[in-house]
């Protein structure tokens, strides 16, 4: 049986993590691990305010751990990730999962941390440093502390772009999902479940850094698997992965922007 | 382990119960608060029997520690006659054999009612999304999205449109 400490804000609970505990937010996943008896903790942390909402300020955005799904939905300064969080889920899990725990969901989830990566976020920790999602998902496994919001620059009207490839709808999980912030000179192409965590096609970024032309776009397409490391899963063999990648890689530049 | 005190309103009764550290809230509302409505089908968020309102709107009740319900208002299937009247989203269920195993039935409910409490005339489609976290091994669907439509019909004081797909 597990043991919960509950802390008022989210600097208590980090100081309260350590060996054989976990930080509980929505609880989508940390609480599938109770019921299933999961022996890697023995003990939940829990906050009773974590950061929550997103304010918006010349800056740019900030969105605390604490913010669910449903409130990105409900929130008019961020409609470019409406279709991101549209498709997590059904309406109940919206309800309870955050942001936070979606930095640290393992495949096949973690569909808004694809988008945060190519967004140019930057995670900020409890304790206040802040380091690019990049560097953040390189040491997501081991890292001290607690996620206290991510922040991030608005992107130019018309930038970005966002696809969730499954099987079943309107609710499936991933069989990949692609991310593009697509301004010209430094575009962004990420890939989820293509990898052990969402990752950046450089390649296909390069080929992209001119421009849409038709020509930019074949030229992605056909490099944009270069440095991903897909894996085989219920879901679809990394083979498929592979073959497909290109495919939806160019139906998301030709569906058009999501903002 | 200690147990932990938990103070919730259950559909329109004060509830006051102790839990077990990490207990889920469907094993609160079935075996401490005797309320056999929610299902816990898969125990894993996939199945959606075990759906409740909280707040007003739908939560899985497998996948919510019992104690963060704390001051909040739980609602469940449960609470939804009123008296020896049904709910017209129950008597539609009944009436367009929506349920058939009944497995899924608590949890339908609960996501139709919270998406009626929000939006009175859904569309097909906006039924559809709705309950898409719910799944129904018996009936193929059409029958339960009919019937929310129909209860929809009803409660507006429309009569209900047949075969609207
Ligand atoms: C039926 C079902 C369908 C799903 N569909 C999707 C989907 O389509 N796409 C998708 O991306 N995901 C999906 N998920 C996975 C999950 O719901 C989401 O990834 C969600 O965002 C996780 O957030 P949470 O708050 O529930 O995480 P929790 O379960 O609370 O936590 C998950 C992990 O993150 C850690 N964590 C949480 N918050 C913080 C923080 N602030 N700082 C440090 N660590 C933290 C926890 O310790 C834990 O290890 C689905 C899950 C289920 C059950
Ligand atoms: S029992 Fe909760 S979703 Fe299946
Ligand atoms: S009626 Fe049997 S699962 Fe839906």
């Amino acid at each position: 049986m597990v043991e919960v400490q509950t802390c008022q804000t989210m600097a208590e609970a980090a100081a309260s993590l350590g060996e054989g505990a976990r930080y509980l937010g929505g609880g989508t996943i940390v609480m599938r691990q109770v019921n299933y008896g999961d022996q890697s903790f023995h003990r939940i942390v829990r906050a009773l305010q974590p950061e929550r909402g997103v304010r918006g300020d010349v800056q740019g955005l900030r969105i605390g751990a604490g913010t669910t799904m449903a409130d990105l939905l409900a929130s008019s300064e961020v409609r470019f990730l409406h279709p991101v969080a549209r498709q997590i889920g059904g309406p109940a899990i919206r309800n309870m999962a955050t942001l936070g725990g979606n930095l640290f969901a393992q495949n096949p989830y973690g569909d808004l941390a694809v988008a945060l990566l190519a967004l140019d976020a930057q995670v900020v920790m409890s304790g206040g440093q802040a380091q690019p999602m990049e560097r953040f998902l390189a040491e997501r496994g081991h890292l001290r502390g607690l996620v206290e919001a991510v922040s991030l620059p608005r992107p130019q009207p018309g930038t970005f772009y966002f696809r969730k490839v499954s099987r079943v709808k309107p609710k499936g999980v991933s069989v990949m999902s692609l991310a593009g912030c697509l301004r010209s000179g430094d575009p962004r192409v990420v890939f989820g479940n293509m990898g052990p965590a969402p990752t950046r096609a450089r390649a296909a970024e390069r080929a992209l850094a001119g421009g849409l032309s038709e020509a930019a776009i074949s030229a992605a397409c056909s490099v944009c698997t270069e440095g991903l490391a897909p894996a085989d899963d219920a879901l679809a063999s990394a083979w498929y992965r592979r073959e497909v990648a290109a495919v939806h890689l160019r139906r998301m530049l030709d569906s058009g922007a999501s903002d | 382990m200690a147990k932990t005190p938990v103070t919730f309103t259950l559909n329109d009764a004060e509830a006051a119960l102790f839990v077990d550290p990490g207990a889920a809230l469907v094993d609160v509302l079935r075996r401490g608060a005797g309320d056999l409505t929610p299902k816990q089908g898969c125990a894993q968020g996939t199945c959606g029997a075990c759906t409740v309102l909280i707040d007003g709107v739908p939560h899985l009740s497998c996948l919510t520690l019992a104690e963060t319900v704390q001051g909040r208002h739980v609602e469940t299937t449960s609470g939804l006659a009123g008296g020896p009247d049904l709910h017209p989203l129950q008597k539609a269920f009944i009436e367009g054999f929506a349920a058939q195993c009944g497995f899924c039935t608590s949890g339908m409910l609960m996501a139709a009612k919270s998406l009626l409490d929000q939006t009175p005339d859904p569309t097909r489609d906006q039924v559809i999304e709705a309950i898409s976290g719910n799944l129904c091994r018996c009936t193929g669907y059409e029958p339960i999205v009919d019937a929310i439509l129909t209860a929809a019909a009803e409660m507006q004081g429309r009569p209900a449109q047949q075969g609207v797909r």
